[in-house]
């Protein structure tokens, strides 16, 4: 398939804005309150109500903007207008073809960058529950149950441009979206609580041609992986078309985690007519050039700056996965401080990355302790790994913690002795292992871990065995 | 009949009960509103309540404000809580809003007393009050004719003495247009000077609350307590309600006025006789008149009835079924709606929702709602290039005298040119104000339109006050 078909994928990403109160209304934006408790006149879309933009939306919808690389611009609202019972006013307040975000991008980890098209202001929906039949889809239910504590509450749509060409790089774009999102602390962005949601477009072409296929979209993926495997999954099918010579029909297609694979939703022809107008009720919207800057001023570092800035203190390059990693955890700082304490920069990296990813991150100080104490020979990383597991646990000195654990250095001359004890212990596997059999190291090793309750370290362990050998 | 003023400085003196003063009203309007049906809702025991309440703060020492004790009418799209809100429509049938809207609580904050609730055409769609599910309402003056519409309720309310006051609102001309066939003062303030908020919408970027009354310092007073900033509205102008009771006597010294011949030409005779004769009286109290033309005005009428229409078609998606007013159960969700709505809407407000809708359709947009927007703009542009020769503009307000019920029910065409002459100003977002002045040949009232810049509401009330002065 990836011989002769090229995948092109755009990304239209919804986010939930983290405001206090909802774009229009002054009523509260808080996720898994009891059912329409947050609600009033305007975000129930009653007759006579009136919108008023929330300020804080669009300070955070700049700070996407501008943290995405694009021109915050002067823009205006339009209604999207089309029936569903969980949109009050039965058209949606949202940005049409004046957008406040235009033409920026993304950088990945690995290096790659996605154009960022627009990133556009909006008001969420509520939320339908279906009830009975239909397998929770609208078509087949006995009755249906409207939540519209949701309706009204901020979002920014942020589409890209179909620059990305694999499951991988779709999954790495998300990823890095929800780190940037979540650094500048315009969301939260929790796939699975539905405060960041994403739709694919995905077509295939031949390999070398610049025109692009039809595309289908794909909508109701409810985490990174569902992503990978959709795209994986459409694109499968898309080529098995292709290659018999068939059209891919454009539409719109819902992937079922389920059954693991996508079905048609609409076609192009049952599309909406979304007759978008001009908002009337809402002014045009230009932030100032003062208020602009204040949004960029107070922008905090962006994860590809903070990996640039960890790979040149860690001595690594900044594509090395353990810095994407470290980032994402928010352990720079951490990593940075036990670097600048004298600790040796990619071990510092590897361990933040591999032992405290996930945990509660120990103090610098300690951190470096330890790091220091496993460079010195003082612990062996076995030894390192579980000290600094009792460091996230319960804090405390790592000299002590050595201590407790019996993680006393162990002189060269007891290794040895350990050593040789081994080997006369046994003799005929011994014998293989001088003969070239490398494999039986691992025997010896254990056997000198075993004696030495596990205080050895194990490279040293290794390195008297081939000097024996070669004796 | 006496004004809102004299009402209001009698009971804040405590030389007048406000709850006398509201029985008055109340007695005629169960003596002759069975005939006219202005009212939608008559609220007696609220506004008897509310009555109290003033008389009460007055003994008191408490001041209850500048319209103390004033009866008030309520155009029926204006929300008032926990009372009825119809729009004269069967869809909202038992909605109840949960507030009041911003002008109603100031004319409460005012002293002001609410009576009732006024018909009008369903959702403010109409130019005779005939389009209400409610039946129609009848014109004071003359029984067998319309009041004019949309806002019919209102202006046949105080031709009729039911109150001094009242409240309608105006899109393509509809608080002037009854003002005229009706015999009383109607003003379309400027865009953005009156709160919007709790006005059930029919087009949000014409749609503008205001005042009517028997006389210009009446409606003066009314606009002054209804008009200013509020942060509820977001296209509400950031600026306090004008000072328009002082102005009144100015005179029109020195004022240029343009008599906007496109308009004059357009309407019956008789109609155009009185326009020219206020012109007169204008020039005789000083005022500099000469003779004005905005060509595109013969456009504006077609360009109001796409853009108003695109916008209600948008703005009545909501009477769904879904959440309140009627619902007509179907199958599926989509044949809910479809019964709702059919059920629920009347033939004028159907039409309106298929025309707009039409006209935002993918492929049509910018033929109709794209290129009436370009016309907006051109109206706009010609009317500030005759601003630059004139302070205000003289004009009929309808082109005929109130016509007869029925007479143009059957003619949706004939029905909408009644807007002819009130439209531009809505298209413009700009002031104007229907002053009665004389009588058709039928005996009928013509009311003669002051038309103005943006925000130039004092030079518009200057000119209208000397109008009436006029005459008397």
């Amino acid at each position: 398939m990836t011989e002769r078909w090229e995948m092109v994928v755009g990304l239209e990403v919804h986010c939930e804005l983290a405001t206090a109160t909802k774009l229009l209304c002054g009523c509260r934006n808080a996720f898994g309150d009891e059912p329409n408790t947050n609600v009033c006149p305007v975000c129930l879309g009653l007759p006579g109500s009136l919108p008023v933009l929330n300020r804080q939306a669009v300070d955070l919808a700049m700070r996407v903007g501008l943290a995405l690389r694009c021109s915050v611009v002067p823009s205006i609202f339009h209604r999207k207008n089309y029936f569903y019972p969980d949109m009050p006013k039965d058209y949606q307040v949202s940005q049409y073809d004046e957008p406040l975000n235009v033409g920026g991008w993304l950088e990945l980890p690995d290096g790659s960058r996605v154009g960022v098209t627009r990133a556009h202001m909006e008001e969420d929906t509520g939320k339908t529950t279906h009830v009975g039949g239909g397998g929770g889809r609208i078509h087949g239910a006995d009755h249906s149950l409207v939540d519209y504590n949701r309706a009204g509450v901020p979002l920014v749509e942020i589409v890209s441009e179909p620059d990305i060409r694999s499951p991988d790089q779709a999954k790495a774009y998300v990823n890095e979206l929800r780190a940037i999102l979540v650094a500048i602390g315009a969301s939260d962005a929790r796939m699975e609580e539905g405060s960041l949601r994403v739709d694919a477009n995905i077509s295939m072409r031949p390999v070398g041609t610049s025109a692009y296929g039809t595309r289908a979209e794909i909508k109701n993926m409810n985490s990174v992986r569902s992503l990978g495997r959709a795209l994986e999954y459409e694109a499968r099918r898309q080529v098995g078309l292709l290659d018999t010579g068939e059209a891919v029909v454009q539409e719109t297609r819902h992937w079922d985690e389920d059954e693991g694979r996508t079905s048609s939703m609409r076609s192009k022809e049952e599309a909406y007519d979304y007759r978008y107008f001009p908002e009337p009720d809402l002014v045009p919207l230009a932030p100032s050039e003062e208020w602009l800057a204040g949004v960029g001023a107070a922008l905090p570092a962006l994860p590809a700056d903070r990996r640039l800035a960890l790979a040149g203190v860690a001595g690594v390059a900044v594509t090395e996965p353990s810095v994407a990693t470290v980032v994402s955890q928010g352990l720079d700082e951490l990593v940075s401080a036990a670097v600048g304490a004298g600790a040796d920069g990619r071990l510092a990296l590897n361990r933040a990355a591999n032992e405290l990813a996930h945990k509660q991150a120990p103090d610098a100080a300690p951190f470096a302790k330890v790091l220091l104490m496993e460079g010195e020979g003082r612990l062996t990383a076995t030894q390192a790994k579980a000290v600094l597991a009792e460091l996230v646990a319960a804090g405390g000195d790592p000299e002590d913690i050595a201590r407790r654990k019996g993680f006393e250095a162990m002189g060269g001359d007891v290794v040895a002795a350990a050593v040789d004890a081994a080997i006369a212990a046994h003799p005929a596997e011994w014998e293989r292992f001088a003969g070239g059999e490398a494999k039986l190291a691992g025997f010896f090793v254990g056997k000198v871990m075993a004696a030495t309750a596990g205080k050895a370290d194990g490279k040293a362990v290794t390195a008297l065995l081939r000097e024996r050998v070669g004796r | 009949m006496t004004s809102a003023g004299d009402i209001a400085r009698a009971v804040r003196a405590g030389a007048r009960s406000a709850l006398d003063v509201v029985e008055e009203h109340l007695a005629a309007v169960t003596r002759d509103d069975g005939e006219l049906h202005a009212f939608n809702l008559v609220l007696g025991e609220e506004a008897r309540a509310a009555a109290e309440e003033v008389d009460r703060r007055v003994s008191a020492g408490e001041d209850p404000g500048p319209l103390a004790g004033v009866p008030v009418a309520l155009k029926d799209n204006l929300c008032t809580r926990g009372v009825p809100t119809t729009c004269s429509s069967r869809i909202l049938d038992g909605w109840r809003p949960p507030y009041d809207a911003t002008v109603v609580g100031r004319l409460r904050d005012a002293g002001a007393v609410v009576v009732g609730k006024t018909n009008m055409d369903e959702f403010a769609m109409g130019s005779s009050t005939e389009n209400s599910a409610f039946g129609p309402t009848r014109n004071p003056r003359d029984p067998s004719r319309v009041p004019g519409g949309s806002s019919g309720g209102s202006a046949a309310a105080v031709a009729a003495g039911f109150a001094p006051l009242a409240l309608g609102s105006d899109t393509g001309g509809s608080i002037r247009q009854p003002a005229a066939l009706c015999g009383v003062v109607g003003v379309k303030p400027t865009y953005g000077l009156v709160s919007r908020y709790g006005l059930v919408a029919f087009a949000s970027s014409l749609d503008q609350i205001g005042p009517f009354a028997a006389s210009v310092a009446d409606a003066a007073l009314l606009l002054e307590t209804i008009a200013g900033h509020d942060p509820a509205d977001s296209t509400s102008l950031p600026r306090p309600a004008p000072a328009l009771g002082d102005v009144l006597d100015e005179g029109v010294d020195g004022l240029r006025i343009g008599v906007l011949r496109e308009l004059v030409d357009g309407a019956d005779a008789d109609v155009a006789g009185r326009v020219t004769e206020a012109a007169a009286a204008l020039e005789a109290a000083g005022a500099k008149v000469g003779e004005a033309s905005v060509p595109s005005t013969s456009l504006g009428l077609s360009a109001y009835y796409l853009i108003a229409t695109a916008e209600a078609s948008s703005n009545l998606a909501r009477y769904d079924g879904v959440r309140y007013g009627l619902r007509v159960d179907g199958d599926d969700v989509n044949a809910m709606y479809g019964a709702t709505r059919a059920a629920g809407f009347g033939a004028e407000v159907k039409r309106r929702i298929m025309l707009g809708t039409y006209a935002l359709s993918a492929g049509y947009y910018d033929a109709y709602y794209g290129q009436a927007q370009r016309v907006r703009t051109l109206i706009i542009r010609e009317l500030e290039a005759v601003y630059s020769s004139y302070d205000a503009l003289l004009a009929p307000t309808t082109p005929t005298t109130a016509f007869e019920l029925g007479a143009k029910t059957d003619d949706p065409l004939a029905m909408y040119l009644s807007d002819v002459c009130t439209v531009p100003s809505n298209l413009a977002g700009h002031p104007a104000v229907s002053v009665p002045y004389g009588k058709g040949d039928d005996g009928l009232p013509v009311g003669v339109q002051v038309m103005a810049p943006a925000l130039a509401e004092a030079t518009m009330f200057r000119a209208a006050a000397a109008l009436e002065r006029s005459l008397s």
